[in-house]
């Protein structure tokens, strides 16, 4: 552990991208300062930090600032050496890369699920449901409990939040997207993912967040029946509008 | 490198193939480029990237990698002896990986939405939006570049590739819409810029000619008229 600066991560509660950069930084057995961002309610320090998308999660490293916490992941990895977290084949670093991604649209489509209804709705969670299917391919063939290997890794830290929050987004959106029989193999990986010892002491509380979503899926579900799926995310300001590439 | 080991598919006027073909360039690497038909996707595209169905796909040794940045970072990655696409600090590789992802995300569509904007109003706010994160990128290469020849530092890097790969299409809305996205007061650094990533030897060649993105917009717009 060569660096001695001063690590701070500006974060929101709730937030799996927050999460994931605490969660990397645990495994590391790096010190940090958290500081809570209250998204609806953003400070100055934000605005000076991210200037350009004014969200969290945001990592302070002595005079640095790191954006983005898939980039985070990688800044982090690159920094501090120790229990490395991607492969270090280049074909499995481009795979772990390219599945995150993938992560992150089910992210998207499933969100778009929890705060939308009727045609949206459904065809949002078909959109999640695919890409959980393609994760169940990549997962299948796998003997490892994570999916880097017997140690979790950067894939792991990217999808990990499918094991904590999309049931949670399943139960107040009246929905099914991993379905056990369907995905066992996923299913496996998230009950992995949750006994993780420094995952299972850094989880947001299950009550809270469903106290939380459901006030999100009520405002959402106003909010688009005003503006539009587009304008509903501009006026809550939480992502850029959803790209259902 | 046999030719054979490393295939590109993908079709020349597209951005995004175009950065894996600079990105090869650079590395000296042979490739077999296979050219998709505009308006279908060939059984190997399909059966290489089934979860987007999206070129560019590169393979390399059989093995498909999908994403265009993706596939620069794995070139990079792959091919140590040549000249390195991402810089070797941590915290520039956050950087360039941050603007590279501002490109996709925020300035790819704000561009694609000037492009295709009807009516004036329309026309104006997505103007002032394109106008926007251009100045954002005009900051940018000023923090990354520090002053010298790309935003990589003295040579072509990653968010050179990044961005570059639009400089084409740029210049075809530049003279479709008679306006100027790069211009030599407003944004100095870029224009700059510009010139000499055109002009790289690892670039000239890939980076379609403006006539031909032109006709290819036109075609394109009459196409989408007769539907």
């Amino acid at each position: 552990m060569e660096s001695k600066e001063i690590v701070k991560v500006v974060g929101f509660w709730v937030s799996p991208y927050s999460l994931r950069v605490e969660w990397a930084l645990r495994l590391k057995g790096v010190e940090y300062e958290y500081i809570e961002e209250d998204i609806f309610n953003k400070t100055p320090l934000l605005s000076e930090l991210n200037p350009v998308h004014k969200k969290v999660p945001v990592l302070i490293h002595g005079e640095k600032v790191a954006l983005e916490s898939l980039i985070i992941l990688e800044y982090i990895d690159e920094t501090w050496k120790q229990v490395p977290l991607l492969p270090e084949d280049p074909y499995d670093r481009a795979m772990a890369r390219f599945l995150a991604d993938l992560g992150e649209k089910l992210f998207v489509n499933a969100f778009m699920a929890l705060c939308s209804e009727g045609d949206e709705k459904e065809k949002t969670l078909k959109l999640a449901t695919e890409a959980v299917e393609k994760i169940e391919e990549e997962l299948k063939g796998k003997t490892s409990k994570f999916c880097g290997g017997e140690n979790m890794g950067y894939l792991d830290l990217a999808l990990g939040w499918i094991s904590h929050w999309l049931p949670v987004w399943e139960e107040v959106g009246c929905m099914k997207i991993v379905d056990p029989i369907q995905f066992p193999s996923t299913t496996l990986w998230m009950e992995n993912f949750l006994n993780h010892p420094v995952i299972k002491e850094k989880l947001p509380p299950r009550d809270k967040m469903v106290i939380y979503f459901q006030w999100l899926r009520k405002e959402m579900v106003s909010q688009i029946a005003k503006y539009g799926p587009n304008g509903a995310w501009a006026i809550l300001k939480l992502k850029s509008p959803p790209n259902y590439r | 490198m046999a030719s054979t080991d490393v295939k590109v598919i993908g079709a020349a006027p597209s951005p995004f193939v175009n950065r894996v073909q600079i990105a090869l360039n650079l590395k000296s690497v042979d490739y077999e480029f296979l050219e998709e038909k505009m308006g279908s996707k060939s059984e190997l595209l399909l059966k290489s990237n089934p979860v987007h169905k999206k070129i560019p796909v590169m393979i390399h040794g059989g093995k498909p990698i999908c994403e265009s940045l993706i596939i620069v970072q794995y070139i990079d990655e792959a091919w140590t002896d040549g000249p390195s696409i991402l810089p070797s600090d941590p915290y520039a590789r956050a950087m360039a990986r941050f603007w590279a992802a501002y490109v996709d995300d925020k300035f790819y569509p704000t561009f694609r939405a000037f492009g295709s904007a009807e009516g004036e109003e329309a026309k104006a706010v997505a103007r002032e939006q394109l106008m926007e994160a251009i100045m954002l990128l005009e900051d940018a290469f000023a923090k990354c570049g520090k002053g010298k020849d790309f935003f990589g530092g003295d040579t072509i890097g990653y968010l050179d590739i990044a961005i570059g790969c639009f400089l084409g299409w740029m210049r075809a809305v530049e003279k479709m819409s008679d306006i100027k996205l790069i211009d030599e007061t407003k944004t100095p650094g870029l224009f700059g810029w510009a010139k000499r990533f055109g002009s790289n030897a690892a670039v000239k060649d890939v980076l379609p000619k403006t006539e031909t993105l032109v006709e290819i917009a036109k075609m394109m717009a009459a196409k989408a008229k007769a539907q």
